[in-house]
């Protein structure tokens, strides 16, 4: 597992990272165009009070994703 | 150049970005209306005059993050602005951003203004930016892009004069695109130019890319399209990606001179009210709450309005039949008009009520808050957390309800979401439930103040949610859909509602409920009053003569109201009406329902509503002596052979519960063919729901009698 890269699923909250990539094609249009930009830092917000989805905060505003989706946004080392 | 005298603009921007407040600011009062029967939502449309001599069409669409649509609401944007033969193809774009959110509301405008339209850029919210610690330097977003741009406050109106005056004038347009994509879809762009007169470049690379969604583009034309996409390989996919990475990129640079930051220390009110409007505790709890305050709205403070309006009614109609001539004209507006237009006027305080508390959880941002917190427990019912805000609404109209739920990515979610919300009790069975609750259910409390009355109303409610969600876990294996299903969704800034944003939606959907559902009711009313005030003319003089000789050796008796009234009754079961009504009696007499209330079921299919109105019309008919309320007049009603009251306990949960799940509104049938493109939804819900409704109805009827 160590070598994985970690990918913002397994963010805590208040953690950020810097966008890398991303580990689905079909979903990762989307999240670039609502500024999910390698290059950018995303932070944790909060949870939802059943553990999913999530809060994220990229690009000067908040963004709700499900935990599946964070999973396939890939973070620089 | 001079511009045209009544151009066509429309808005366009991200979710969230002001555009319907613009739109209102621009518009004012002067919009058209037309989101009922029938009736394309896709649009709101209004006019705006623009100086002495230019008055615009102004088009607001729905808002969208880029030019590649993820979901029905979106199409609609990319049709418009790409079909030159769509009716809202725009002389000018307006698109409206926000500024605290420059970059990402960038994507969009870049992507607009390439396609050539001239193109002005709205910039709003720049109160919210600059207390967000934000900067912009108009100056050089006005190089970058070489556009015209105005700054405004939505919210406010500040600024929109400067915006009318940059529209009355002629604006610039820039032929230079913004970003220019390589060359790999070159040979594509170069057979859509061909076919084609434009210059622009990356109209010609969006036409390409949507070339199956624009209806005008038929024949030689599109095939030479298609092919050349395939020979060259044209990868939607990734130019796509290419497209809005490229475009970042720029916008990346543009942002770097132009947004400037500063340390601030205002408080984050947002965050606040997040860590408790969605805590695991206090989030739910407020959520029910709520929705509590919902329910308390349309049920207590709806009350008195309604009352008032049912009142003058009344009245009118006592007042009419004492000054008109008796005849027939008379009858048909004291007996047919009136009672059918109380019917229609009474719902008004609950509808407006009910779009006013939806409009304020939409305009304050909690609605998003609200789809965050279901979404999960939503999923298992094959559903998204986005489902709510159609279900939700559904309680006002499930017409307006199912057109929000355009904004559901994946079809699977959304044709589900779509089919059960007409379960979810709407406005129209309100007052056949309040008229039944009324009759049948005493105003006892329990513990002092857990009222009957209002238990069984909420129990309504509830079966209707249940169905509505048991309903969605049947289909959930039974829909087919490959496509991946997912909820990435803007979580807004709270912010306070602006009332007069309210009011608007407030005054909209009543005028379009008075105006279209009322057309029909009224229309109903009318015809009902004919068929039940004649019949097949030997089956008339029949009941005539019958009538008269009971009465052959007492004339005198024969004028009291008792005799009066029951002449009335057996002329309206030999009219047109009561033979409708026999016809159906056998297939609805095992739920314990008589030919008047067959035939207040029949026209109830065209729209819920009209049933009080029906009964209301039945029982009036010939019934000039007293005007009592609807309500006494059923309670007076008895069932011929045994002298019992015909409204009893078993028949009125019986039709409660037949209306809380039956599909009897062609309104909403006509919406979800229309949504779906398909006859089967429409049919699966009317015999599905109806089918249900029967059911039910038997089971309760036959426990209870
Ligand atoms: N502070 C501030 N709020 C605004 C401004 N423009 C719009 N709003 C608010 O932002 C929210 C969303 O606006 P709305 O017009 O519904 O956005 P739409 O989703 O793009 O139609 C509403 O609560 C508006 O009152 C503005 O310039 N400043």
């Amino acid at each position: 597992m160590q070598d994985q890269p970690k990918n913002v699923a397994q963010l805590a909250k208040g953690e950020s990272g810097v966008i890398a990539g991303f580990s689905d094609d079909e979903l990762a249009l989307k999240l670039m165009e609502m500024g999910c930009l390698p290059g950018e830092t995303i932070t944790i917000n909060f949870r939802a009070p059943l553990g999913d989805p999530i809060s994220v905060h990229v690009l000067d505003y908040n963004l709700s994703i499900r935990v599946r989706e964070a999973a396939t946004i890939i973070l620089e080392p | 150049m001079s511009i045209k005298s009544n151009p066509k603009i429309v808005l366009v921007g991200n979710p969230n970005s002001g555009k319907s407040s613009l739109f209102n600011q621009l518009t004012g009062l002067n919009q058209k209306v037309g989101n009922f029967p029938g009736v394309t939502v896709d649009r709101k449309v209004g006019h705006c005059q623009l100086d002495e001599h230019a008055r615009a069409e102004i088009i607001d669409l729905p808002g969208l993050y880029s030019l590649y649509p993820k979901s029905a609401d979106e199409e609609i944007v990319i049709q418009s602005l790409l079909d030159p033969e769509h009716q809202d193809y725009p002389d000018v774009a307006v698109v409206v951003v926000d500024v605290s959110n420059l970059k990402r509301n960038l994507l969009l405008f870049t992507q607009v203004r390439d396609l050539g339209f001239p193109t002005v850029l709205a910039l709003n919210m720049v109160d919210v930016a600059t207390k967000g610690g934000l900067e912009v330097d108009l100056e050089v977003i006005k190089q970058s892009f070489g556009i015209q741009m105005v700054p405004i406050n939505a919210r406010t109106g500040k600024g929109i004069d400067d915006l009318k005056h940059l529209l009355g004038n002629p604006l610039m347009k820039e032929c230079e695109p913004f970003y220019d994509m390589s060359t790999s879809a070159d040979q594509v762009i170069e057979a859509v130019q061909n076919g084609h007169h434009f210059c622009n470049r990356y109209r010609a690379f969006q036409f390409a890319m949507h070339v199956d969604r624009i209806p005008s583009f038929q024949g030689d034309t599109r095939h030479k399209i298609i092919d050349a996409k395939y020979e060259h390989q044209f990868n939607e996919k990734a130019l796509q990606t290419e497209d809005t990475l490229g475009r970042y990129k720029k916008i990346g640079e543009v942002i770097d001179h132009a947004l400037h930051r500063r340390e601030t220390t205002t408080v984050d009110w947002t965050k606040r009210l997040d860590s408790v409007l969605t805590h695991k505790v206090w989030g739910y709890a407020i959520f029910l709450g709520v929705l509590f305050l919902i329910f308390q709205g349309i049920f207590a403070w709806a009350s008195w309005p309604m009352d008032l309006i049912d009142g003058v009614f009344g009245a009118t109609a006592s007042l009419l039949s004492g000054l008109l001539p008796s005849g027939m004209l008379s009858d048909l507006v004291t007996e047919g008009i009136i009672p059918g237009l109380g019917g229609i006027l009474i719902f008004i305080p609950q509808i407006a009520l009910l779009f006013a508390f939806i409009a304020l959880l939409e305009e304050s941002g909690y609605m998003s808050r609200v789809v965050f917190l279901m979404d999960k427990l939503m999923r298992p019912f094959g559903l998204n957390g986005k489902s709510v805000v159609p279900l939700i609404s559904g309680w006002a109209c499930a017409v307006p309800a199912i057109m929000a739920a355009r904004n559901i990515e994946n079809k699977r979610e959304r044709l589900i979401t779509i089919f059960v919300t007409p379960f979810m009790s709407c406005s129209a069975r309100l007052p056949v439930y309040t008229i039944l609750i009324g009759l049948v259910i005493p105003e006892t409390y329990f513990l002092g103040i857990f009222g009957a009355q209002g238990l069984v109303m909420l129990g309504l409610y509830t079966l209707g949610v249940v169905a509505a969600l048991g309903s969605a876990w049947f289909l959930k294996g039974r829909v087919k859909d490959k496509t991946r299903n997912f909820l990435i969704m803007e979580m807004p800034t709270y912010k306070w509602p602006r009332w007069r944003n309210v009011g608007m939606t407030i005054l909209e959907k009543v005028k379009a409920f008075v105006l279209e559902a009322g057309r029909v009711i009224l229309a109903i009313s009318i015809v009902l009053w004919v068929l039940a005030t004649y019949g097949p003319a030997e089956d008339m003089a029949r009941a005539q003569t019958e009538w008269e000789s009971q009465y052959a050796d007492q004339p005198a008796i024969s004028e009291t109201p008792e005799a009066q009234a029951q002449l009335a009754s057996l002329k309206l079961e030999q009219s047109y009406a009561g033979h409708l009504g026999k016809a159906i009696e056998p297939t609805i007499s095992p739920l314990g329902y008589d030919w008047k209330i067959g035939i207040a079921l029949l026209t109830s299919f065209a729209a819920r509503e009209v049933f009080v109105g029906s009964l209301a019309t039945l029982y009036s008919v010939g019934d000039s002596e007293d005007e009592l309320g609807i309500r006494d007049r059923l309670r007076n009603e008895v069932v011929p052979e045994t002298g019992e009251p015909r409204y009893t306990l078993a028949l009125g949960l019986s039709l409660m519960v037949f209306y809380a799940f039956a599909m009897q509104c062609m309104s909403t049938l006509a919406v979800t063919y229309r949504e779906t493109k398909s006859i089967f939804w429409p049919l699966a819900q009317l015999f599905f729901m109806t089918g249900i409704a029967y059911v039910s109805a038997l089971v309760v009827y036959q426990l209870l009698v």
